[in-house]
């Protein structure tokens, strides 16, 4: 069983050498939803009356909202970026490296899967106290409860852009990927508002909203923020995780998947 | 049970193009076995399938006598493979890289050591151990290339056209390397589309339009022309 860990120590120690290896990468990481919390927020807040919701039990600014959503941000980024970096991989050659392993396949891309997951975790800690530096801060047993709910989250997102790497052929298709994918699934989610208030608009959007895997991710971590589960948000983001991971190892398979249409 | 690469039967398709037909041969142990073909001929997707990146459903690889199919995983833990593009992580140390490598093998951490030790030894590289890879020359990287693809012991080495970017002395110094490990036991598979790197005594495979062309030592196919003639003449392409 050594090996197994050994691989799996591998795949995530290389993950992060490589991330501290790209400062930028940390800071634009960082900076993203820094902006979004200190600008965007400062400026909506006034535009956006919230009523008490759970899990909160007293009025809260916008900004206090809006934190949860920005934490699903990072993963959402994180996940995409590491979707690039294995469309990259294969271009380079690393990727055939990774897969001639005498290890099981899906062993592989778990492995991948988590060591990308490990640094989305780390950047959202990251964000969380700059956040609380400048006093927009959740209870304390929150920044412990809400961990699992930022792994799994990770592991959904991380694995969306497994499967999108898995389907996306070349590099330079991707910036389009990112527009379809980021942007319909940041803003149709429960990100920078609520469902209901969704709905006062338009119910359709609401039950879009409602059905898009994202909003629970953001959901999970907005009431494991205040060390509460959301039953509901877990159910919708583990299957996600299950059905996204299965397309990733079938995308992956060496019998149908992108190695054989790539090479065609 | 042979200790060598033996294919049998393999076919692939992209769609309606016939990649590669009816390929068989055998390369025993202790053999340097150069496959040579003009670009398009098929090398690729026989490399892809031999590292499992691809399968087919027609024909069968072993490797080691274990069926790539049936056993990919004792299969792919006694291949050692060199490929075509760079695959080092530039950012990473050499160390860091070969180790790297040897926990994807699942290598014992104790044995890692003295195998990458060993292995720096042998290319005189032992107190670069630290650099990036991105300082290394291009003969270096691919000769660490070859350490690493090395370090788990496989009985069977697969090089897809090793030589690539590399200046006329990194070129020969590596191909001798080759020859010298095939002399010691190994069974090594060498894609090329130059006949300036095949030896009269080697084992040679032309491989042209997805067809197996010429399959014997080296010096008895080319005759009396030069292999560089006898491959133009039958493949109509320079080489």
């Amino acid at each position: 069983m050594s090996g197994w860990w050994g691989v799996l120590r591998a795949i995530v120690g290389r993950e992060f050498l490589r991330y501290i290896h790209q400062r930028e990468r940390f800071i634009a990481a960082l900076v993203r939803p820094l902006v979004w919390l200190f600008i965007f927020a400062a400026g909506f807040r006034a535009a956006l009356g919230l009523s008490i919701i759970p899990p909160y039990q007293t009025y809260i600014t916008y900004e206090v909202y809006i934190v949860p959503g920005l934490c699903a941000m990072i993963l959402l980024f994180n996940g995409m970026q590491s979707s690039l970096s294995l469309v990259y991989d294969r271009e380079m050659g690393s990727m055939r490296l990774l897969l001639t392993s005498p290890f099981p396949r899906w062993w592989l891309l778990f492995c991948r899967l988590l060591g990308s997951t490990v640094i989305s975790v780390l950047q959202v800690y990251a964000f969380l106290a700059i956040a609380a530096l400048f006093d927009i801060t959740m209870p304390a047993l929150g920044y412990v409860t809400v961990l699992p709910g930022l792994i799994l989250g990770g592991l959904m997102l991380g694995a969306l852009g497994l499967v999108l790497s898995s389907f996306v052929r070349q590099l330079e298709n991707f910036a389009g990927v990112m527009n379809f994918v980021i942007f319909p699934m940041f803003f149709l989610s429960s990100a920078l508002y609520p469902l209901w208030k969704m709905a006062e608009s338009s119910p359709l959007l609401r039950n879009i909203c409602a059905a898009n895997p994202f909003t629970h991710v953001v959901e999970l971590v907005r009431f494991l923020l205040y060390a509460q589960l959301n039953m509901g948000a877990l159910a919708w983001v583990v299957v996600s995780t299950i059905v996204l991971s299965a397309i990733a190892v079938w995308g992956y398979d060496p019998a149908r998947g992108m190695m054989k249409r790539r090479s065609a | 049970m042979s200790s060598g690469l033996s294919v049998s039967g393999l076919e692939f398709r992209f769609g309606p193009k016939q990649a590669l037909e009816n390929v068989s041969f055998e390369v025993p142990a202790g053999t340097f076995c150069a496959l040579l073909g003009p670009n398009g001929a098929g090398k690729s997707t026989l490399v892809s399938l031999l590292t499992r990146l691809l399968v087919s459903p027609d024909g069968a690889i072993h490797i080691a006598g274990y069926d790539l199919q049936r056993k990919p995983r004792a299969a792919l833990a006694a291949l050692g493979v060199v490929f075509q593009q760079p695959t080092l992580d530039l950012n990473l140390t050499v160390w860091q890289n070969l180790s790297y490598f040897a926990a994807l093998h699942g290598l014992p951490r104790n044995i890692v050591s003295q195998r990458i030790d060993a292995a720096l030894e042998r290319l005189d590289m032992r107190e670069r151990a630290h650099e990036k890879a991105r300082d290394l020359n291009g003969g270096h990287r691919r000769r660490m290339e070859l350490a690493r693809a090395l370090l788990h012991e496989p009985k069977v080495l697969l090089l897809d056209e090793p030589t690539v970017g590399l200046d006329a002395a990194a070129r020969a110094a590596i191909t001798a390397h080759v020859h010298d490990l095939a002399d010691q036991g190994l069974c090594v598979l060498w894609t090329t589309h130059l006949t300036d790197e095949v030896r009269d005594s080697d084992h040679l495979l032309v491989l042209h339009q997805g067809a197996i062309l010429a399959d014997g030592q080296a010096g008895a196919i080319r005759g009396t022309s030069s292999l560089s003639d006898w491959f133009l003449s039958h493949t109509g392409a320079a080489a």
